[in-house]
């Protein structure tokens, strides 16, 4: 075992010898007609460069695996039996060499990954049994220790401050530049950075459980998530390779052919097919990853890049998500009913209950007694004695309240002008109106736009806010379509409905009250700010909830799946050239093979790397806003 | 029941996971449905009993030929 291990490890070394050995070799035929050094130079470099291919061969068989190692090993030791050195040797140089080049490159397609990778934590001071602080591998901090984080230092952990206080940078989890104070009892996280002051801190979550380790996790494992055409493949290399194996057999059997049964085997090798389409499933999501959208696997990427529909909530989606009161109106005396307004909407979650009491400003509050939420209507609760009604219209007549003509012009006149209703009424009597309005978010109308421009058929908005709001923004944004007055689960229905019908439907919601959505749709899209459950829940992530990486998503995934056809092509092309070239011309040989096969691979290897450095053009925010300022 | 996480060398060809998944899987006392071989991370995650032993994995993985870096036991 510890020879096998030795010989793995030197196979560079090896390598670099026997490309040495083979230079000598034709120098020496060519240069000097020496035929006796050539040939020993060759019977060299066959044997030394077949021993480590043999061993991962036999390595292979013994877990019942035919690699493509069997297949060159097979063919290598038939090259030599009919002393056909020169064939030997630099197909196994050209293997040995190929599968050096294929790891160099294959590390940069994996540089985006790594980037992230790295900034997670390597190592801990830990509090030892002495009292004193060790620094440590981070994979032998456990739940509990106590640990110390030192000015400069990244946080190992996600933890609580035991002891002592500073700021943290926390870009890393949250995308939010500016440093955060933490002092005893504060929470803090796995790769965050520790700008001033020292923290001891104890470990509540460690390695893979911390927020971060979960984001990388993800990634990672979407990395080597497969799709059904990707298990296809897998399936066909399978049996592929054991069939070229077989076919190689008949065909010696049935021409007594050596050199052409063993040329078989080494272009059947189906190396460029097997790593085609995972080089460019690993280029398009560390691509995903480094510009803060998280892709979750290949079959996300398939169906991403098909999209027809995408479907957005409003709020905190295509709003900025902080409403404000803009218009506000009183009937009669509405004094006290302001204050229980207050009262109510101070005990209430509900958005629009801050843009509510931040208008009512400081005002005298009375206990609750109780409250009963109307879903889709509004909030019906017991104050001062008194039965209070706010909410929507819906809520208004279903409670009997009057009202009026002018009351009802007023709402309409509101809605139109893109209000949210929130209506008061006391005791059965209309009170108070108030509009409240929400901000489109910045830059969505051009982020809309691209996502139009690379192909999505419709762009429709729900929203649980009337319609007359939704309309606004629909028409504001240019969307095609706009539903309003929907509650969760008719949002749900109406993409069910979509499905039907046979579109390919993306949902792009922030993941707590949408959540059946997000799950129905094909392509589930959650707005996180990373610390978020939305990330499990859904397939992909718009990292610091940041809406403009939407179109460079779609255009990436487009790319990668494009990618993907590319190197099928290209591998399939080329076996199937290599073997017409066999049976139907004279010059192809075991080393053209080989240099052809490895080539194959090589270009695939290349062609996924460009996916690195995929960008959508012309729509990028930043470049987008530069163009403003510097016009 | 325990969990491994077990970190290789860089896997460089994806027949390598087959070798890993079959080599692994086939010891007595792996939870084979638990067993991923993560080629793009170069990891192995699996859980096993006490019939087996994190070195016994660890030995099914270098006998093929593939370094081990290092790995992580946690109760499951």
């Amino acid at each position: 075992m510890g020879f096998q291990q030795k010989i793995l490890s030197s196979k560079n070394k090896i390598t670099l010898i026997s490309g040495i050995l083979i230079v000598i070799g034709f120098i020496a035929h060519f240069g000097f007609g020496n035929t006796q050094v050539f040939n020993i130079a060759f019977i060299i470099a066959s044997i030394l460069g077949v021993v480590p291919i043999a061993i991962q061969a036999f390595g292979a068989l013994k877990v019942k695996v035919i690699s493509i190692d069997v297949l060159v090993t097979i063919a290598v030791i038939g090259a030599f039996l009919i002393q056909n050195y020169e064939e030997s040797a630099i197909v196994t140089f050209l293997f040995l060499f190929g599968s050096w080049l294929e790891a160099r490159t294959l590390n940069s397609t994996r540089s985006a990954i790594k980037e992230l990778t790295e900034m997670a934590p390597e190592v801990a001071f830990k509090q030892m049994e002495n009292g004193e602080f060790e620094e440590v591998d981070v994979w032998d901090v456990d739940e509990g220790d106590i640990l110390q984080v030192r000015t400069g230092g990244k946080v190992p952990v996600d933890g609580t401050v035991v002891i002592g206080e500073g700021h943290i940078n926390e870009a890393s989890i949250t995308g939010e530049a500016d440093p955060v104070r933490k002092e005893t009892d504060s929470e803090v996280f796995a790769g965050t950075i520790l700008e001033n002051g020292t923290l001891q801190i104890r470990a509540d979550r460690v390695g893979e459980d911390t927020t971060f380790g979960k984001i990388i996790e993800l990634v990672e494992e979407a990395q080597d998530s497969k799709s059904e055409a990707e298990r296809f493949i897998d399936q066909f290399s399978q049996w592929y390779t054991p069939a070229v194996l077989v076919l190689a057999f008949i065909v010696w059997i049935f021409s007594q052919n050596v050199e052409l049964a063993i040329t078989i085997l080494v272009l059947g090798c189906p190396g460029a097919l097997v790593i085609g389409v995972p080089v460019s499933n690993v280029a398009g999501i560390g691509n995903g990853a480094k510009n803060g959208v998280l892709l979750k696997g290949s079959e996300v990427i398939q169906d991403f890049s098909k999209v027809d529909t995408i479907l957005f909530d409003k709020t905190g989606t295509l709003t900025v998500g902080n409403p404000e009161v803009a218009e506000f109106k009183t009937y009669g005396d509405a004094d006290q009913a302001l204050s229980y307004l207050a009262s109510v909407e101070n005990e209430s979650d509900h958005p629009l209950a801050k843009a509510v009491l931040s208008q009512l400003g400081d005002i005298e509050m009375y206990p609750v007694d109780e409250t009963n939420v109307v879903k889709g209507g509004g909030i019906v609760a017991e104050v001062d004695g008194h039965r209070v009604a706010i909410g929507n219209v819906a809520l208004m007549e279903k409670e009997n309240i009057q009202l009026t003509k002018e009351a009802r012009e007023d709402f309409e006149a509101y809605e139109k002008r893109g209000n949210s209703l929130v209506i008061t009424a006391v005791d059965g009597e209309l009170k108070a109106l108030m509009g409240i309005r929400d901000q489109i978010r910045p830059g969505i109308k051009q982020d809309l736009q691209a996502m139009k421009a690379l192909g999505v058929k419709n762009l429709i908005v729900l929203s649980g806010d009337n319609q007359g709001t939704v309309d606004l923004v629909a028409e504001e944004l240019g969307l095609t379509e706009a539903h309003g007055n929907l509650l969760p689960e008719d949002k749900a229905d109406y993409l069910k409905e979509l499905q039907a019908q046979g579109q390919i439907v993306a949902f792009v919601g922030d993941g707590v009250n949408d959540s059946p959505s997000l799950a129905l749709a094909d392509i589930g899209i959650a707005m996180g700010s990373g610390t978020d459950v939305a990330i499990e829940t859904s397939d992909v992530v718009l990292m610091n909830s940041n809406m403009s990486r939407l179109p460079h998503a779609l255009g990436l995934t487009k790319a990668t799946a494009n990618n993907m056809k590319q190197n099928i092509v290209i591998a399939v092309g080329t076996v199937l050239v290599l073997l017409a070239a066999v049976f139907f011309s004279d010059w192809m040989n075991m080393s053209i093979g080989m240099l052809v096969h490895e080539g194959s691979i090589l270009v695939v290897i290349l062609n996924g790397m460009r996916l690195l450095r995929y960008r959508l053009k012309g729509t990028d925010v930043e470049t987008a806003n530069a163009k403003e300022v510097y016009a | 029941m325990q969990k491994a996480t077990i970190q290789l060398e860089t896997l460089t060809c994806p027949s390598c996971l087959q070798k890993i998944e079959n080599a692994v899987g086939n010891l007595k006392g792996v939870d084979k449905d638990s067993l991923k071989v993560m080629f793009n991370a170069s990891r192995v995650k699996v859980n096993f009993d006490d019939t087996v032993s994190i070195e016994d994995i660890e030995k099914a993985i270098q006998d093929l030929g593939y370094g081990v870096k290092r790995s992580r036991v946690k109760a499951a």
